[in-house]
């Protein structure tokens, strides 16, 4: 309880942080008085149309990449599973760009669609190539490195017979808080919302799958009913997450890993812990990226990238192969 | 027979493209009694960028036989162990930030650097092919987010020009290129011809190999280094063309009992001379690079070797 009120104030203070740092530093006292008492002056407008929808857009996607990846990670019992690895974020990037190239969508309340789409097909042809023979992380890995191939290649031969697609494009696919606006946060907390409250739901049953599926059955848990709750918890979460920032990867793998490190295997504080933590690293980052190369901005997946793979490089090399 | 219809098609592709020739006319330039324009577009264009495919298609493939059956694992290419990405962030670095010269050599450094170190870095007690694909996969998510980076940074037309390099393509190679596969390959075909014999005894598994004579360890870092070579002088020639090392020897394996590594090699020469033909003819007149069609060729037959019920 003591270390769930800790992470709490730690993302208090990022949050808080979050509004501050920028460009400009904006004391605290300050932000509080723009968000309070709104006066129109640069530095209120500054707070409120830029780094707040952009720190609640680091919230939302934080945790919607972090409940998906363990969701992900507990369904498959593949400590190595990611919405990002598993193929999910390429199948939403390349909907994304079929709606700006083919469609000339640009508002996230159009490509939002897309993007779910996409994550949805995506996640269920790794998950189909994966299952069939028997499921392993290895093989899990690889059907979405291939299926992340296909979906590149077409991305690929989207972008380059049109140049303004590849423009368009190109910013969009390192990943970054920048773009967003009060509108697109108000119309990703419904479906942010609704992912969260399927995924902490379903902690219990991912206890049960964990067990194996003959236990878990013995148990009384539905086991297919699970799997496609889950499966559509991730694809909402993922989906919306990407259609906000575009594809981020390795929140997802990482944050559920250390999440299971501190409070241990119980998915039930897995999945609140994993919510919670990965805004934090994300929101870190956003802010790292913001100050590093100013006065440029560092786009938020690079960070998390340059953060997260030498995490995931470490995870692998700790575990044995044969847990693999 | 694989070397017959590359032959046949590489013939075939020497008369497409924007001036459509006849093959007798193909010919008649061949032995030195074409017109002026035919001799450009066939000597100086074409036949370089045929040979040029003919080349890295058998390099890669041969690099893709090599780490397979190296890791006893038929789902691993030296794609998937940072070459590709080493190479590709360094041919962005110099096309974005230099100008365009010096690609194939940065391209090589690159990727050697990356493949280092993810075989550094998965090195524990030794290797195992699991770990390396693994590791190969987050030092090529660091790798490749930092070329995205990069490309951001470009104006639109570099940032295409990037874009082509980075899908694997073949236009505009020249005779340069060709003299520099060939080179990989002269020195390349007779070294797989003798190492295969180690890769046998390997594959017996490392305390039979050890029982029956052979040096594991160093018989081990040979073929690592040949296999990285090949895969590293190809992506340097010709852009990181994808799946064609993974697929070619799969291929391979169910046409022939007993493959070696020269028939794969000669699959991966046919598929990428078939791949180009398509990526030049297809969309005419806009050029898809090369390696936009191998993948969206190979990706479906990685996965349905997936779905094959046998333990990897």
């Amino acid at each position: 309880m003591k270390r769930a009120a800790g992470l709490v104030a730690v993302l208090a203070v990022v949050v808080v942080l979050s509004l501050c740092v920028g460009d400009r530093w904006i004391g605290p006292g300050e932000v509080y008085r723009a968000l309070t008492d709104f006066t129109g002056s640069d530095s209120d407008r500054v707070v409120r149309y830029l780094r707040l929808p952009r720190t609640v857009a680091g919230l939302l996607v934080g945790a919607a990449l972090g409940l998906s990846g363990a969701v992900m990670q507990g369904v498959t019992r593949n400590p190595l599973a990611d919405p990002g690895i598993l193929g999910v974020s390429a199948g939403a990037a390349v909907a994304v760009v079929a709606a700006i190239g083919l469609f000339g969508i640009h508002s996230l309340s159009g490509y939002v669609w897309f993007a779910m789409g996409g994550a949805l097909v995506a996640t269920v042809a790794v998950y189909l190539v994966g299952a069939v023979g028997g499921t392993t992380p290895v093989k899990l890995a690889l059907a979405g490195a291939a299926i992340s191939a296909l979906l590149g290649s077409v991305t690929s031969a989207a972008t380059l017979l049109d140049l303004s697609t590849l423009n368009e494009y190109r910013f969009w696919v390192v990943g970054s808080l920048s773009l967003a606006d009060h509108g697109i946060v108000a119309q990703a907390v419904p479906f942010v919302a609704f992912g969260i409250v399927l995924a902490l739901v379903l902690g219990r049953s991912l206890n049960q799958l964990a067990l194996g599926d003959d236990l878990a059955q013995a148990l009384g848990t539905r086991v297919l009913l699970i799997r496609v709750l889950a499966g559509l918890a991730v694809v909402v979460l993922a989906g919306t997450a990407t259609a906000i920032a575009g594809p981020i990867g390795f929140l997802g793998l990482a944050v559920p890993q250390v999440a299971r490190l501190v409070v241990g295997p119980d998915q039930r504080r897995i999945l609140p812990w994993s919510m919670l933590l990965a805004p934090v690293v994300l929101l870190l980052a956003d802010i790292v990226g913001r100050v590093v190369a100013r006065p440029a901005e560092l786009q938020v997946g690079i960070v998390t990238a340059l953060i997260g793979a030498p995490l995931f490089i470490a995870l692998v090399r700790r575990r044995r192969t044969a847990a693999l | 027979m694989a070397s017959v219809l590359t032959v046949v098609v590489g013939a075939y592709a020497l008369t497409r493209g924007d001036y459509t020739l006849s093959i007798a006319e193909v010919l008649r330039t061949l032995s030195g009694q074409g017109t002026l324009i035919t001799y450009d577009v066939v000597v100086n264009n074409r036949l370089p960028r045929v040979l040029t495919g003919i080349g890295v298609g058998a390099a890669f493939a041969m690099s893709g036989a090599i780490f397979q059956r190296l890791a006893r694992n038929p789902l691993v290419s030296p794609d998937l162990i940072g070459i590709n990405a080493g190479a590709a962030l360094a041919a962005v670095l110099i096309i974005t930030v230099i100008g365009s010269g010096w690609i194939p050599l940065g391209a090589l450094a690159g990727s050697l650097l990356s493949a280092v170190s993810v075989y550094l870095l998965a090195y524990r007690n030794g290797v195992s092919g699991n770990r390396l694909v693994l590791v190969g996969v987050g030092v090529t998510a660091i790798v490749g987010s930092l070329t995205a980076y990069l490309l951001t940074l470009a104006d639109i037309y570099t940032a295409k020009s990037a874009s082509m390099w980075l899908a694997g393509s073949l236009a505009g190679r020249s005779w340069t290129h060709v003299v520099l596969i060939g080179v990989t390959l002269a020195v390349g075909i007779p070294a797989a011809v003798v190492v295969e014999r180690q890769l046998r005894l390997l594959e017996l598994g490392d305390d039979l190999a050890r029982a029956l004579g052979g040096r594991v360890e160093s018989a081990r870092g040979v073929l690592i280094a040949l296999g990285v070579g090949l895969a590293a002088l190809a992506t340097a020639t010709a852009g990181p063309i994808g799946f064609v090392a993974l697929v070619a020897p799969q291929l391979a394996r169910r046409l022939v009992p007993r493959p070696g590594l020269v028939v794969p090699g000669a699959i991966g020469a046919l598929l990428v001379v078939v791949s180009d033909l398509l990526a030049r003819t297809v969309v005419a007149p806009t050029v898809l690079p090369v390696g936009v069609v191998t993948a969206f060729l190979g990706a479906p037959y990685l996965l349905y070797l997936l779905t094959r019920a046998r333990p990897i």
